[in-house]
């Protein structure tokens, strides 16, 4: 396929690596960015010098440090000073940025991170201060507890049952047998443990390059096809459980309705929020959705959205045509990114 | 500038306070953002995309604000953006907001800073409420110290800066400190906060949140058509260093140099001191008008402090520095630098009111965040093509 008409500049992904997942590390945030980062990189045969921008993406919350960010520009090698932003966002929305600034013509090299270390608090005492402060955050209802409502209203559409739910964790772990993960009992009905996403500590790193640098850099980079993201109403009392219309009007205008894609990485933690999420992208079952394992597999907050990227870009490099990535932040799939990235040649 | 030619069209702030006890967080940037909006001659339904900007969410203790305002700020269904860069933030909302329009993704965007810090205690939460927490005014002292080692300046430099922003303050209603008997020796006899920063010298916490519109050439010019001057983006620029390392200058910060380089280059300023109005400096304690002064090629080396001895940098002088009242007056502190960059743009809009620049034409507005490490600026003019 041909760049497109009035796509002057074309942004691609070019590489990305990520610290190994695990369920507890002691190093620093800024620790697994520099592993992360500088594995990123190496295999481009670039350094930090080479990097013209730069936008880290994190949480302090999560890390449960104000300013947290700010020891990480070590990680990045800021000297001398570079072209850097943070954004208080999962990594696929540094990405966004970096590739707002990349359009903008003047620069040609990328690096967007994201990073998070979960297992250092308390999910269910961390989440609720995400919410509304005055009428939901003091009633501490736990991530747990909300992606419960949604999984039912789910169910109730007809779009998942617990059956199917079972047989999406049993694929993405590549583990387990469905009749004995439905013997067990409920965390919150109608979720089992095999419906909910695993603490995980960790970080990573994707390089961006415009058109004709990232064809110097690699053979296949996986070229942005189109990427948007959309909000909708906060309160999950307030809007509709078993849709998502943020996540449709992300995937329209980041162009899905073009050119099918052969593979979905969606940033699906819960087990019935892939299910939902096919349903609203109309994914046929020629797609093949979370090959990677998904965030049920590995599930680095701040990095999970931008990892589901970097999986899709792995398609397009590995020989694939076309595939989708999703990222989500908020309570029931509050806010939803989608990007394509494609094979051009 | 990069990309796309991008305007501003509007902008609103919203009165700061030491406690806003009036509004909700969703109360307060509405406010800001409905000033920016009718100044716009727009509705929610025009803008395309939100960025919002603010310091940690510790400050307040809401954690990704911007999931819960969403719906005050009209962004059901739109991108909703958030950025965050330590002291710095308010001007990368800016910066962010018109990458938007330069990047040619969308036609008009809001970008909207707040901070509501009476909600929680800042300098607990600046320290992560570990050790003593020491502060911004304690971090700072130092960088201060060696400024003025550095130069010879002699001490009541800093008094005058605190007595000029208080006094451009009276002239601005949305400012927060109205200090009417301010003076020399007021500040002189205020109380010793961080050697040698008196309190008087400090900038206050503020509760309260700004707003701009952002849009593209057409945008700008059907605005000018109508008799609603736009603010052109002639140049945007972020330049992030280290906390710390031998070798890295806190008081001529690089990444404050480059920025700047950076900035000027896009904008074709080549003599910043002559071809500069005005400029809005994010100045928290009342020595960073000299220090930011010299690292933005608006003085020369050293010499900074000579700009304030002599009057210079008053609301009436040769460049005016911070005719709002600046951080001192005013400092909610996500938003502090979004009013920065919003108080430059108002000034090459003629729509300024009392603390108006006379024919001010090319304005700086600049942020920085963290132990002097992230710095944000933009140049704006009245004009897309200033210099002919």
């Amino acid at each position: 396929m041909a760049p497109e008409a009035g796509d002057p500049v074309e942004v691609a992904v070019v590489g990305w690596a990520h610290t190994p997942f695990v369920r507890h590390t002691e190093r620093s945030e800024t620790e697994l960015l520099m592993e992360a980062i500088t594995a990123a990189l190496a295999p481009l045969g670039l350094s930090r010098a080479d990097v013209d921008f730069t936008c880290l993406g994190s949480c302090d919350y999560i890390t449960g440090q104000a300013f947290s960010f700010v020891s990480n520009l070590d990680a990045i090698g800021a000297w001398p000073p570079k072209r850097d932003s943070h954004v208080e966002m999962d990594g696929a929305w540094a990405l966004y940025e970096a590739w707002l600034r990349l359009k903008e013509g003047d620069i040609e090299i990328a690096v967007v991170t994201g990073s998070g270390r979960s297992s250092t608090g308390d999910p269910t005492l961390i989440y609720p201060m995400e919410m509304d402060p005055y009428f939901l955050a003091p009633l501490g209802v736990d991530p747990l507890t909300f992606a419960a409502l949604q999984a039912r209203a789910v169910i109730a559409a007809g779009i998942a049952d617990e059956r199917s739910m079972a047989e999406v964790a049993v694929r993405s772990r590549g583990r387990g047998d469905v009749d004995e993960l439905l013997a067990e009992d409920y965390l919150r009905q109608p979720l089992r443990r095999h419906d909910v996403p695993p603490i995980t500590d960790g970080a990573a790193a994707m390089v961006l390059a415009t058109g004709e640098r990232a064809r110097r850099l690699v053979d296949r980079p996986a070229f942005v096809a189109g990427i948007d993201h959309r909000t909708e109403c906060h309160n999950p009392g307030f809007r509709r459980l078993d849709d998502s219309p943020s996540t449709r009007l992300a995937a329209a205008a980041a162009g899905l309705g073009d050119r099918p894609v052969e593979l979905a990485e969606l940033q699906a933690a819960f087990t019935h929020e892939e299910l939902l999420l096919r349903h609203v992208l109309g994914l046929g079952d020629e797609v093949a959705v979370n090959p990677s394992g998904g965030a049920l597999r590995a599930n680095p907050i701040m990095a999970t959205g931008l990892c589901r990227i970097g999986a899709a870009a792995d398609h397009v490099a590995g020989g694939g045509t076309r595939a989708l990535a999703h990222a989500t932040s908020g309570p029931c799939l509050q806010q939803n990114l989608v990007c394509i990235l494609e094979h051009r040649p | 500038m990069t990309g796309r030619r991008c305007a501003v069209v509007g902008v609103g702030q919203t009165h700061h306070k030491s406690r806003r006890l009036d509004v909700s967080f969703g109360g307060l940037v509405r406010e800001a953002v409905f000033r920016a909006l009718d100044d716009a001659g727009m509705t929610m339904a025009d803008i395309e995309a939100v960025v919002l900007g603010k310091a940690p969410d510790l400050f307040e203790g809401v954690m990704k604000p911007e999931l819960y305002l969403s719906d005050a700020l009209g962004a059901v269904g739109k991108p909703m953006f958030r950025v965050h860069t330590a002291g710095s933030v308010g001007g990368t909302t800016a910066i962010v907001a018109a990458s938007h329009v330069q990047a040619g993704k969308h036609r008009t965007v809001l970008a909207v800073a707040f901070e509501k810090q009476s909600e929680g205690n800042a300098q607990f939460a600046l320290g992560s409420g570990r050790g003593a927490s020491l502060g911004a005014g304690g971090a700072f002292a130092p960088f201060i110290r060696a400024y003025i080692h550095r130069s010879g300046a002699p001490e009541h430099i800093g008094w005058k800066v605190a007595v000029k922003d208080r006094r451009n303050a009276l002239k601005n209603p949305y400012a927060h400190l109205r200090i009417e008997d301010i003076s020399i020796e007021k500040v002189r006899e205020s109380p010793m906060m961080w050697e040698p920063i008196r309190f008087l010298e400090s900038c206050p916490s503020s509760d309260g949140a700004a707003a701009i519109v952002l849009t593209d050439e057409e945008g700008g010019r059907a605005a000018a058509a109508d008799g609603r001057p736009p603010a052109w983006v002639l140049g945007t620029s972020s330049r992030s260093e280290p906390p710390s390392f031998p070798g890295r200058d806190p008081v001529r910060p690089a990444a404050a140099v480059q920025c700047a380089a950076d900035v000027y280059a896009q904008a074709g300023i080549t003599d910043p001191r002559r071809q500069v109005d005005t400029a809005e400096l994010y100045v928290p304690f009342s020595w960073y008008e000299p220090i930011w002064l010299e690292a933005y090629g608006l003085a020369d080396e050293g010499a900074g402090w000579r700009l304030v001895d002599d009057g210079t940098t008053e609301l009436d002088g040769a460049l005016p520095i911070n005719p709002s009242g600046g951080v001192l007056s005013t400092n909610p502190i996500g938003a502090s630098g979004l009013l920065r960059f919003a108080e430059a743009a108002n000034q090459v809009r003629g729509a300024a009111g009392e603390h108006q620049v006379d024919g001010a034409k090319v304005a700086v507005g600049m942020a920085y965040g963290a132990n002097n490490q992230y710095f944000s600026t933009w140049v704006v003019a009245s004009s897309p093509e200033p210099w002919g």
